[in-house]
């Protein structure tokens, strides 16, 4: 593996590793805030109860999202300087966007937060959460507004050897960037949901703390389902903008080889190890093209033709990413945040009134839930960049040539290595203690003692 | 003046404000082996920061982004030639940043003892370092025609940048120390005391021993009497240590780093990273830049949002502005 390879590597692993933990931030912090505003409207103390449970299992998790962060940052300089001196003159502007208006309002209020209950006011407390998932939201609109722009560039000219930025509204409003935006938040909010339903099912099996997992069960569910019709929307959305502006990723999505009038969406296909011929599949008729184009009969242009008409745009060259990892990760990516739907769907029926379930079975599917949406989420965006492939940004500029020049193939191995290992061990670090918060319960809430010397309530 | 120059000028300001914030906090990490004898005096020094430490960081982040915006040129190649210490760097905010929220999660001893190893390397390292990238960067690096570092990373250990290091890495300690002393009472406030006084006393001749250097090769006026204001703040600094005026104090050694900062890039401009190789090769402010479109609305969104910013910031610093003891701290 020479530099670039590895740089690429090192780029998929930080983002799956860091996108694991920013849908559980993103959804979180707004249901943490939801919780306490339940608490500072009704006094119950159950929300309270609720609300510290699930704001230390939401730290836990932001730490290490905030930490991967930086390194996202980084690099883009450290191992792609070839791809920051071509779009610096647009891509930076919403980068830095996030970091002014996004990163310092999260990171802020929530220093205020852990530490502010205290000596904060309840309601400007309540306030400072609020502010804080506001500002994981913002902060995703940057960063979504920066990827639609490589998925599709707009509002740029060609200067000097160089991408060069006409219009920050045209990138900023862009329909790729809208339609992506609301996909991707509803997504947070299904794994955030699924996070409340698997962990509070873990707790109803027990029959630990009725009063609170109870309603946080019922929560979960609904926001499973609630943000999972909206994800799904959404994405129906995002799939005719994305067969409009990238034919080549839907094609490779469906491993459609032959352009076809009504095609058909094939849910699971054994084929040939390259993906050109079918063994055996299960399809759905004329879905794929309703998917694609809106009706069950459109055009859905294939591999074989797109990959000619690429060579002929942008000369010679290979232009169809890997057809089976896209295959599967688009497939992978709509039957996890189906199962996560259907679970919650169970869950809700099965719970309803004073009902519970009778087995333990659903239980089990309600604690593995948890998974589902990160592995949705994980698929979703290895699909959508990897295809993107060769482009990293699309019919501009190649990955082949978004490298550092500079940089060794030992110093990409080291960074690949030493990231990696990091994470492994960050990893589960995280998973043991964020099973041990899970498992303690909500914590009692101790009695107002007198003012003067109570010790503060930190977190640290 | 030229856009160009302003955004030179924000980005000092943003690495300024990086240095003021973080260099405390960076400094009480460094610290904490010295200042905590036992579990609950270090996380008394730990909540010194605790609520500001986070929002610290983000200062570098968005100087690392606003980089990127307004001088693609030069995150390009900085980020790039710069590879393994900033890979170092990277590290050590990533076990610094987990350590402080994942410390106290769990009651053994060895558990909190290897965050507190991470604590103190995670803010050691970056402390050092950055000192010894500007070092570097004054300095002027091995720079090719095509903007590229040519250098390799041992040429980045050379005894200027290390003495950059050196700097840096004094003056964040004193900082946080001073800072310790500012925001606790009791015994803690007087051993972060004892600790400024000597502190401050062997920060000025590493200092001063930079300052000369970076003058003698890159003596221009301003960037020396810039120096020699940063010099006299810091020597400022040893008597009010000494007298336990802990506030002054820290505004004597917020205002050398503020001043150091100004310095540097003040004897950079308009270079922003000039090349050993010819100064044909140099990154400059002109040919770095954005273009004018970028940088003014670059400009549009920091004129708005900066003192939005700085208010909350401020804000949240009036808040926790109380002194901590021991007895704060929950058994």
């Amino acid at each position: 593996m020479d530099a670039l390879d590895l740089s690429r590597w090192q780029f998929g692993i930080t983002t799956v590793y860091h996108f694991i933990f920013v849908p559980i931030t993103i959804g979180l912090s707004a249901l943490v805030a939801g919780l306490q505003t339940a608490w500072v409207r009704t006094g119950k103390e159950h929300y309270l109860r609720a609300t510290k449970f699930w704001g230390k299992l939401f730290l836990i998790n932001f730490a290490i999202g905030v930490v991967t962060g930086i390194v996202q940052e980084f690099q883009f300089g450290m191992n792609w300087s070839n791809y920051s001196r071509f779009v610096g003159d647009v891509f930076g502007a919403p980068l830095a966007m996030e970091g002014l208006l996004a990163f310092f309002l999260e990171s802020t209020f929530l220093g205020l937060w852990i530490f502010g209950w205290d000596r904060l006011p309840k309601r400007v407390h309540l306030a400072t959460i609020w502010t804080a998932s506001i500002g994981t939201m913002l902060s995703a609109y940057f960063i979504l507004a920066a990827n639609s722009w490589m998925q599709h560039p707009v509002g740029w000219r060609m200067g000097a050897g160089r991408a060069e930025l006409t219009s920050i509204g045209a990138v900023l409003t862009q329909k790729t960037t809208l339609v992506t935006v609301p996909h991707t938040l509803t997504a947070c909010f299904l794994t955030a949901g699924a996070l409340l339903l698997a962990v509070s099912a873990w707790h109803l099996r027990k029959g630990h703390q009725e009063e609170v997992f109870r309603p946080s069960l019922r929560l979960g569910a609904w926001v499973v389902l609630i943000a999972g019709l909206g994800v799904l929307i959404t994405g129906d959305v995002q799939a005719r903008v994305m067969t409009e502006q990238q034919p080549m990723k839907m094609a490779a999505a469906e491993a459609l080889y032959e352009t076809t009038g009504s095609a058909s969406f094939s849910v699971f296909t054994i084929g040939s190890l390259d993906g050109k011929e079918e063994v055996w599949s299960v399809r759905i008729p004329s879905l794929l093209s309703f998917m694609a184009t809106g009706g069950p009969s459109g055009t859905v242009e294939g591999i074989n033709d797109l990959q000619a008409e690429s060579e002929q745009k942008y000369g010679p060259g290979d232009y169809t990413p890997i057809v089976p990892v896209t295959y599967w990760s688009f497939r992978l990516m709509i039957g996890f945040g189906g199962l996560a739907m259907l679970v919650a769907l169970l869950t809700l029926w099965s719970n309803r009134g004073e009902r519970r379930p009778k087995g333990r079975w659903l239980w089990i599917a309600g604690v593995t839930t948890v998974a589902m949406p990160l592995l949705a989420n994980s698929f979703g965006w290895i699909f959508t960049e990897m295809g993107r492939q060769p482009w990293t940004v699309f019919g501009l500029f190649k990955t082949a040539g978004s490298g550092s020049p500079s940089v060794s193939t030992g110093e990409a191995a080291t960074g690949l290595i030493v990231l990696t290992v990091l994470y492994g061990i960050l990893a589960v670090i995280e998973v043991g203690l964020f099973l041990k918060y899970a498992g303690a319960g909500a914590p009692e809430i101790p009695a107002p003692t007198d003012e003067a010397d109570r010790p503060l309530a930190f977190a640290y | 003046m030229d856009l160009t120059t302003v955004w030179f000028l924000l980005i000092a300001v943003l690495w300024a404000g990086y240095f003021l914030l973080e260099g405390f906090d960076f400094g009480v990490g460094i610290l904490l082996p010295f200042v905590g004898r036992d579990d609950r005096s270090r996380r008394l020094a730990i909540n010194t920061i605790g609520p500001v430490w986070d929002g610290n960081e983000v200062w570098l982040l968005v100087a690392g982004g606003a980089t990127f915006a307004a001088f693609p040129e030069w995150y390009a190649t900085l980020f790039s030639g710069f590879f393994l210490p900033l890979l170092i760097i990277l590290v050590s905010l990533i076990v610094r940043g987990v350590a402080f929220e994942y410390r106290g999660k769990r009651a053994g001893a060895t558990w909190k003892k290897r965050w507190d190893v991470a604590i103190f390397v995670g803010s050691l390292l970056p402390a050092i370092l950055w000192g010894v990238a500007f070092g570097n960067i004054l300095r002027g690096v091995p720079i090719d025609a095509n903007h590229e570092y040519v250098g390799g990373f041992v040429n980045l250990l050379n005894p200027y940048a290390l003495l950059g290091g050196l700097t840096t890495l004094a003056l964040c300690t004193l900082h946080g120390a001073v800072f310790l002393a500012l925001k606790t009472d009791g015994p803690m406030r007087e051993q972060a005391g004892q600790i400024a006084e000597t502190m401050a006393l062997v920060s000025v001749p590493i200092a001063a021993a930079f300052l000369v250097w970076t003058g003698i090769t890159h003596g221009d006026g301003w960037g020396i009497a810039l120096s020699a204001a940063a010099a006299i703040a810091l020597v400022t600094a040893i008597p009010l240590t000494r007298a336990r005026r802990e506030g002054w104090a820290f505004a004597a050694t917020g205002a050398t780093l503020l001043l150091a900062v100004a310095a540097l890039f003040v004897t950079l401009f308009p270079d922003v990273m000039p090349s050993t190789l010819g100064a044909a090769y140099s990154l400059t402010v002109h040919n770095a830049s954005s273009t004018p479109y970028t940088l003014k609305v670059m400009t549009w969104v920091a004129v708005f949002f900066t003192p939005i910013v700085l208010s909350y910031q401020g804000w949240t610093y009036w808040i926790f502005r109380k002194r901590l003891t021991l007895s704060d701290i929950p058994a």
